[in-house]
């Protein structure tokens, strides 16, 4: 069965994208991304070290050729800094899909919907395809896809928390109503955190600190594109009811007296 | 003159375009993105774009980040 995952004019094999961040070095950085088998990482833009221009990079060790490489506006928080940001990264490497993500505050990174919506709307206008990090919060969804952003990104839980998805009520409702990717973005902690995104009928699960802060973060990135791809099996297989009685597996009929 | 590079005063002997900055810094152009006073540079005007004295000046990469 033909299964694409389609992010505005890109198609993608990997429902599952990955963080770069919070590594132990670019090295186990860009062997977990192969573990994963993502097509796409965010990655984060911030200053060259002047000091030390030969110091490697991560493009030196994932070639952003061959992984789509998904710039975000981690850290800002105002739609100035967002947009300055994603200028900038359009700049470096031509790309104009980008992951927007504006912050309300330090303690929770809770999205500033405000800031993020108006920073969404200037950059659909200067044709970028963003990607938003937004709350789970469904009325905030539909207004950035009636701006016409390229996914919808809401939160599972806290970024970097390992919470889950608590709210799994919003999140159907969320995809329910949405005609553009839905990504389930921070939050996730372990394998059936992503599978249950994906069981929700979610389009893809953004995976950081979950990988990356793992006691084996390889292995991790193994378990999480294998639960990604459960979770989306399961999903399209039609789950069967619930019922509140038990119904025996082995048939009644024929047994020994 | 003196410019402002990525957050710090650094001296700048003479006028120069952007190309041979970064070239006088070892900087791989294909792999950063510029900005001056606020605006972004696009890589095909690095040539002709001359950096003068109080220009500020950001030069970023793609790091790690989720």
């Amino acid at each position: 069965m033909s299964d694409i995952f389609k992010i505005g004019e890109r198609t993608f094999n990997s429902r599952l994208i990955v963080g770069t961040g919070k590594y132990k070095d670019l090295q186990e950085t860009a062997d977990a991304v192969k573990a994963s088998g993502a097509d796409i990482v965010t990655v984060a833009v911030r200053r060259v070290n002047i000091t030390d221009t030969k110091e490697p990079l991560l493009m030196d060790f994932i070639d952003p050729k061959k992984i789509t490489y998904l710039p975000n506006t981690a850290g800002c928080f105002n739609s100035e800094d967002a947009l300055r940001t994603l200028r900038l990264a359009k700049e470096s490497g031509g790309w104009n899909l980008v992951k927007l993500e504006v912050l309300g505050d330090e303690k929770t990174l809770y999205p500033n919907m405000r800031e993020t919506l108006v920073a969404a709307e200037i950059l659909v206008k200067e044709g970028f395809e963003v990607m938003v990090y937004c709350s789970d919060d469904p009325i905030a969804c539909k207004q950035l896809e009636d701006i016409g952003v390229a996914a919808i990104m809401p939160l599972g839980s806290l970024i970097g928390s390992g919470q889950g998805i608590p709210n799994k009520l919003n999140i159907e409702i969320i995809k329910k109503q949405s005609k553009v990717p839905v990504i389930v973005d921070a939050g996730i902690g372990t394998a059936s955190d992503a599978a249950i995104a994906m069981e929700l009928g979610c389009d893809g699960v953004l995976v950081n600190s979950a990988i990356a802060k793992a006691q084996n973060p390889i292995l991790m990135a193994t378990s999480m594109k294998n639960a990604v791809i459960a979770g989306r099996q399961s999903y399209l297989s039609g789950r069967m009811d619930k019922i509140n009685i038990a119904s025996p597996s082995s048939p009644v009929k024929g047994k020994i007296n | 003159m003196e410019i402002q590079l990525n957050g710090k005063a650094y001296p700048l002997d003479q006028e120069c375009n952007i190309d041979d900055f970064l070239s006088k810094l070892s900087i791989d152009k294909t792999k950063v993105a510029i900005e001056l006073n606020k605006s972004v540079v696009p890589k095909d005007k690095y040539s002709e774009t001359k950096l003068a004295n109080k220009d500020v000046v950001e030069i970023v990469t793609f790091i790690g980040g989720g």
